[in-house]
């Protein structure tokens, strides 16, 4: 006992105390920022491995197809920042595009979030992942979101085992054909009123694998999606503020 | 006649160079050298050419550091005599081509479904109808898991047979993580794009998989990297390790309703990958490793933080590893549980950690070095009694191993220099094959360049195309409740297995 409680005392306090305002160590490649700047247009979109940039008629970036590699930053720095703004989520697929001249958070679109899940969800959430294609990254990021830094579980969001349990569907990867009727199969499974959340650039848009004959998403277009998580993998802070946010943005309504 | 072509990790060789062998030949030579364990096969697929199949087996001696090409030609519709029949070790290779090219084997005793990929030669196949071994009887039953499974992770599905609480039997069936990222590697033309989707082979193992891609794909451009690319990636490789082995004895300590341990390792893990993100931009190091440069380069800035972060993690891992593993309540969950034999791992072709918990030395690290392991005279880390406790040890001495590895990189990093600008369109009608060994095992990638000087296929296997049957082997006639532990022992890549 006499060293476990040692080991505790050494440890310290490791959780983040307020998760909604912390900085992020290092380099983090966030929110981009996009200059007014001109460049060669056709240049600046032909770098981008997912045709996240647009350029008609002024230059954006879909954070839905970003992998933020942060290849155009590197080739035209004067026009493309990325910054250390971690909280990327939205329950708007248009706020997701982040437009030219425009340096202010992706937020929310209040209007548009269901009454019952800031009724039924703000105070606990529980949530059944199902990676369908995904990498293992954003899965990973997902685990870590409850670990003892992260620590969501202090918000009463958590991870259930089971769908019967669970108040809606976390999806991360591109949906590959093989996953697509157990996906259906799991949300089949959850009591209804439920949420379904995307988490990563594969969920959301496909990604990389976009176009891959392997994907089968028509899962995505037979119901509404209440959060999009941007991000590649998405950062566990990205996640935690994206799900506060949906169940706080309601209330302003 | 010479029966195969001699080369070394990341050396492009030209298609006609090597032998072709009649079929026979092929299945004898080739098999006929697993007698010795310094022998193992790394890679065997097919491609289609001029309406034939040509078969490509490549054989990596050990001790020798060298790998063996040799080639036949087949129809799709000739009925083979298999290789697995003669060693055990080919079977996954060879569901592999029976799966994405159609060629029969009339004798290979396990001919399943691999990945059920979108290109397989018989679209009849479904996942839904997977063909599970099954044992009439009225003493057992059937327990089925998955796909999706309880935790956030991956899907898979394992189906037991089990007398009570007792495994008899246990059939891992993969596939629903599928993307399809062989045939992308190919279609996309753009290296980004092909980096990216190397980034994204399995998202735990960015650095080894991406790594493999980035030597393959400079080897066959004839660049040379500069000493400090070459030094930050070796860093990057065994700070990856480090990483990935201390949320794993977290994930080991959960299952043994250790919290403690769980919460320590998990945390500790941390600050480890936290440190990626200070030098690329993303914790899981996606974005860092990029063909013939570095976006960023490890400057003393980083070297002073890295070293920062393996000064505060050392005391905490250290004191909790040694708390934890004097517990005689976590032993006993620990020790003879699980446990996959030398011989065993020898006839499967387990690979990396897994055949080294059972005294097997594979490690590519040394067997066939690459960027700064010509300089590091590694020696691989060895436990002698292959179940979960050797396979919690080992992670415990690699961690300790890599923090050394890791500081004297650091210590040494060459100041950034010019690279290279010698960047040369692949040879057409190349083979290149890149090994490197990833925190799991033994990574290979191998590609073939066509007529037209771009890829014309591209091979990927994790270490886990062969250590999922190691995983298989060790919950025989253990309880169904050390399930697992015993999986969380390998902690194996299902997105990586299915590409």
């Amino acid at each position: 006992m006499i060293p476990e409680l040692k080991i505790l005392f050494h440890q310290g306090k490791q959780y983040i105390p307020d998760v909604t305002t912390v900085e992020v160590p290092g380099i983090f490649s966030g929110r981009p920022v996009i200059s007014t700047l001109p460049v060669d247009i056709t240049a600046l979109c032909a770098v981008c491995p997912t045709h996240a940039i647009n350029a008609d008629p002024a230059v954006s970036i879909d954070l839905g197809k970003c992998l933020f590699c942060g290849e155009c930053a590197d080739r035209f720095p004067e026009k493309i920042r990325f910054t250390k703004d971690y909280k990327l989520g939205s329950n708007s697929r248009e706020k997701l595009i982040v437009h030219e001249g425009i340096d202010q958070p992706v937020g929310f679109d209040p209007a548009k979030i269901r009454g019952e899940i800031t009724r039924l969800y703000a105070g606990s959430l529980k949530l059944r992942q199902v990676s369908a294609g995904g990498d293992n990254s954003c899965e990973w990021e997902l685990g870590a979101a409850g670990n003892v830094n992260f620590d969501m579980g202090r918000f009463g969001i958590e991870f259930v085992a089971s769908p019967r349990h669970a108040d809606g569907i976390v999806i991360t990867g591109p949906i590959s054909q093989n996953m697509a009727e157990p996906l259906q199969i799991c949300y089949d499974a959850t009591p209804s009123p439920k949420i379904i959340i995307l988490a990563g650039v594969d969920a959301i848009s496909g990604g990389i694998f976009d176009n891959s004959p392997a994907l089968d998403r028509t899962f995505l277009s037979k119901y509404p999606i209440d959060l999009y998580i941007p991000g590649n993998p998405i950062h566990p802070l990205s996640f935690i503020n994206g799900v506060l946010g949906l169940l706080r943005a309601g209330k302003k309504k | 006649m010479k029966k195969s072509i001699e080369i070394r990790n990341n050396q492009p060789v030209a298609l006609d160079a090597i032998p072709v062998l009649g079929y026979t030949d092929f299945l004898e030579h080739n098999t006929a050298l697993m007698a010795h364990k310094d022998w193992h096969c790394i890679n065997y697929f097919g491609q289609p050419v001029n309406g034939l199949i040509r078969l490509i087996c490549c054989m990596a001696n050990d001790n020798a550091r060298t790998i063996h090409v040799n080639v036949a030609l087949v129809n799709q519709s000739d009925q083979l005599p298999s290789f697995t029949r003669r060693h055990f070790s080919f079977h996954i290779f060879e569901r592999e081509i029976h799966e994405s090219l159609g060629i029969h084997y009339t004798d290979h005793p396990w001919l399943k479904p691999v990945r059920y990929p979108w290109y397989r030669a018989d679209l009849n196949q479904k996942i839904e109808n997977y063909p599970f071994y099954h044992i009439e009887s009225e003493e057992l039953h059937e327990v089925g898991v998955g796909p999706i499974h309880a935790g956030v992770i991956e899907p898979g599905h394992f189906r037991f047979i089990c007398n009570g609480e007792q495994i008899l039997h246990l059939e891992i069936h993969l596939g629903f993580q599928h993307r399809g990222i062989e045939k992308l590697m190919i279609e996309k033309k753009d290296l980004l794009s092909r980096t990216i989707l190397a980034e994204s082979i399995a998202g735990d193992t960015v650095v080894g998989h991406t790594t493999a891609f980035v030597n393959l794909w400079e080897s066959l451009s004839g660049f040379t990297p500069s000493p400090d690319l070459v030094q930050a990636r070796t860093l990057a490789l065994e700070w990856e390790r480090i990483a990935i082995h201390s949320g794993d004895l977290s994930a080991i300590a959960t299952d043994i309703a250790y919290q403690l341990g769980s919460s320590v390792f998990g945390r500790l893990r941390t600050p480890i990958i936290n440190a990626f993100q200070t030098w690329g931009g993303n914790r899981l190091a996606k974005g860092l490793i990029r063909p013939f440069r570095s976006r960023f380069p490890f400057d003393d800035t980083l070297a002073e933080n890295f070293s920062n972060v393996l000064n505060a993690y050392w005391p905490d891992y250290t004191e909790m590893f040694d708390r934890m593993i004097d517990l005689p309540s976590v032993l006993s969950r620990l020790e003879k549980t699980g446990v996959v034999t030398r011989e065993q791992n020898l006839q499967i072709g387990a690979v990396g950690m897994a055949a080294r918990s059972a005294n097997l030395e594979r490690d590519v690290r040394k067997s066939h070095p690459y960027l700064g392991y010509h300089n590091i005279n590694h020696t691989p880390v060895l436990m002698p009694q292959g179940d979960v406790y050797a396979r919690t040890q080992i992670r415990d001495s690699e961690i300790r191993q890599s923090i050394g590895y890791a500081r004297t990189l650091m210590q040494e990093m060459p100041k950034p220099s010019p690279q290279n600008t010698t960047i040369n369109p692949p040879a057409p009608n190349t083979l290149i094959v890149s090994l490197v060994e990833g925190w799991r095992g033994e990574i290979c990638h191998a590609a073939i360049i066509g007529d037209d000087g771009d890829l014309a296929l591209y091979k990927i296997k994790d270490p886990s195309m062969h250590n999922w049957t190691a995983l298989a082997l060790a919950v025989r006639n253990n309880e169904i409740s050390d399930f697992p532990i015993c999986n969380k022992s390998y902690n194996l890549s299902y997105c990586g297995f299915d590409l």
